[in-house]
């Protein structure tokens, strides 16, 4: 049935995970170090003959490789980012080479807490390394190497995956050309910290946590994984659009006086959390809002952003939502205005949505042309440079 | 090129750091660099300009001029340029002050009200002038302060900055830009090249 949108001109259409193995130790952040681990990622359009064409998809909280295209002819729904990947889309796969990787400690099957350790024989759980920020760019820099991949033509990501592209930008200069960092914050206010907090409690007094040994015990801390992301779905929404999509609509016809579902409202988060509690990983959930809490690269500056940023070369990209209120567009300013300070080549947006800090998945004509102006401008570059003008 | 714009040009230094107010879709700046190695940035609110500049290349940010320039350091800049949008802004003095702290000089360019076909317009006919440089009606126009080529001068004065270099164009034979005689009279479009 979905056959047709599948093979349309605008899908990166069917693809296939694919797995890097690596046997070279990475040393992380929290000083213990992973002696092998496996990325799956997925690969959409060409590499040209220069390798210069490469961009990279940094995948937010409870993202992973699937970006774009489908895996089955019969998918109910293309990869997460499917409005802006594909041909002829902001990132223009008959242009780029897009990498999208699943980040280390993620549920989607790079190495993390549901992996065998091999020094033990069982698998991480709890005992999987807390990963950061540089974590992840550090084996996506060695994903990089193994495909041959020396300096991207642009690193992009949206929310923590903006973290990620910041990240690239501060530590691997001589390898990004261009950033761009969507609805992303250069740190988290006590406010995000908090709800974060809100959801690791949730799922670390569901009394099938068993301290995160779940799996052992054959269970999972469903009911706490539920309460989490209900918690971080609202966070997700603005004021505006969760009134818009249910108001105080009723699923019944008169209040009931009792507790179970009488908002439409109740009913909509009770099915994000029950779908979320079956396909995502406490474990995994847990390192995620850690690495996002620990984000700060002006704290290891004496709070001197333009200073974390001074070692930048690339051209940046930010880009805010007007009702974002996760974080809210004065973030991004921060951002801008530390780069600016820093004299770094910067641009920035505003896109005006109704759909808070979702907004940067979503489709929106103004977004598109943002994104789509600064990725044509990099594509025109890359080709007048391969002297390929097309 | 515009033909304020080709003026402006010819009058920004090689390697300048420009910041531009008001940068539309990026011409003056996407030239400067190309030519001129100029580096800088653009402010501006409109979303299809701020969409064509980035896909010229040029650095734009996306900035509401009413809201000031608090987050630009003193002397970030050489040179501050801003083309068709003094007479938009709620305070354009402050505005002046604020372009003189972030850059040593600017350059501002804006329709002379006192144009004589502006005057004929008010003074003969009584009605609120429309013409190429100010094509909007009394009742939707953006422009809230319209001024002078002789009140701009008295502004700059007042503040306490120098006025370096000034020209009229005239739109019926645009392209010639000049230091004319009778400027605040025959002048349709005014440049102002001021410094602190």
């Amino acid at each position: 049935m979905l056959m047709p949108e599948t093979l349309s001109s605008t899908s990166a259409g069917l693809v296939t995970p694919q797995v890097a193995r690596f046997d070279t130790p990475l040393m992380l952040a929290c000083g213990r170090e992973l002696p092998a681990f496996e990325l799956v990622y997925e690969t959409y359009g060409t590499l040209n003959e220069t390798a210069s064409n490469a961009v990279l998809i940094c995948h937010a909280l409870s993202g992973h490789h699937h970006a774009a295209g489908y895996h089955h002819v019969d998918d109910r729904k293309p990869g997460w980012w499917d409005a802006h990947i594909g041909p002829g889309k902001s990132i223009d796969t008959r242009r780029f080479f897009v990498i999208s990787v699943n980040n280390l400690g993620g549920c989607h099957g790079s190495t993390g807490p549901s992996s065998d350790n091999p020094t033990t024989g069982r698998i991480w759980g709890p005992d999987f390394p807390l990963m950061t920020v540089i974590d992840w760019v550090n084996s996506q820099a060695m994903l990089a190497d193994r495909l041959g991949i020396q300096r991207f033509a642009a690193v992009v990501g949206g929310s923590l995956g903006g973290m990620q592209v910041l990240q690239w930008a501060m530590s691997l200069p001589e390898r990004i050309a261009n950033a761009a960092v969507i609805a992303a914050t250069p740190r988290l206010s006590a406010q995000n910290i908090a709800f974060n907090e809100v959801a690791r409690q949730a799922i670390r007094s569901d009394p099938e946590f068993f301290d995160g040994w779940y799996s052992e015990h054959q269970t999972l801390p469903r009911q706490g994984l539920r309460l989490a992301r209900m918690v971080g779905h609202i966070t997700y929404l603005s004021e505006h659009s969760m009134g818009a999509r249910f108001g105080r609509d009723l699923r019944t016809d008169s209040l009931n006086y009792g507790y179970d579902v009488e908002f439409e409202v109740e009913s909509y988060l009770r099915y994000q959390g029950d779908t979320f509690s079956t396909r995502f990983d406490a474990n995994t959930y847990l390192l995620m809002t850690k690495a996002l809490d620990y984000f700060d690269p002006a704290g290891e500056h004496g709070n001197d952003l333009p200073g974390a940023l001074a070692t930048a070369t690339c051209r940046f990209l930010v880009v805010s939502f007007t009702t974002d209120w996760r974080f809210a567009p004065a973030r991004s300013r921060e951002l801008v205005d530390a780069l600016l300070r820093a004299g770094k080549h910067v641009s920035y947006a505003n896109i005006d949505s109704s759909h808070g800090h979702d907004a940067f998945l979503l489709p929106n004509e103004r977004y598109e042309a943002v994104l789509g102006g600064f990725m044509t401008r990099i594509a025109n570059d890359v080709e007048h440079a391969a002297g390929d003008p097309s | 090129m515009r033909a304020d714009l080709e003026l402006i040009y010819g009058w920004v230094p090689q390697g300048a750091r420009v910041l531009d107010l008001g940068c539309g879709d990026g011409t003056l700046l996407a030239a400067l660099s190309r030519h001129k190695q100029v580096t800088g940035y653009g402010l501006e609110i409109d979303s299809d300009g701020i969409s064509r500049c980035l896909e010229k290349g040029v650095d734009v940010i996306e900035q509401d001029l009413d809201q000031g320039l608090a987050n630009i350091p003193d002397d970030a800049f050489d040179l501050v340029v801003m083309t068709q949008a003094l007479q938009v802004l709620r305070r354009p003095d402050l505005m002046l002050d604020e372009m003189l702290r972030v850059a040593h000089e600017c350059i501002i360019a804006f329709p002379n009200f006192a144009w004589w076909r502006h005057r004929l317009s008010l003074g003969l006919k009584g009605r609120m002038p429309v013409s190429r440089s100010l094509p909007h009606a009394w009742y939707d126009t953006p422009n809230i302060h319209l001024s002078t080529f002789r009140d701009f001068s008295d502004l700059c004065r007042m503040q306490g900055h120098t006025i370096t270099d000034r020209a009229v164009g005239n739109g019926s034979r645009e392209g010639q830009w000049r230091h004319r005689r009778w400027p605040n009279l025959f002048g349709q479009d005014a440049i102002f090249r001021v410094r602190r």
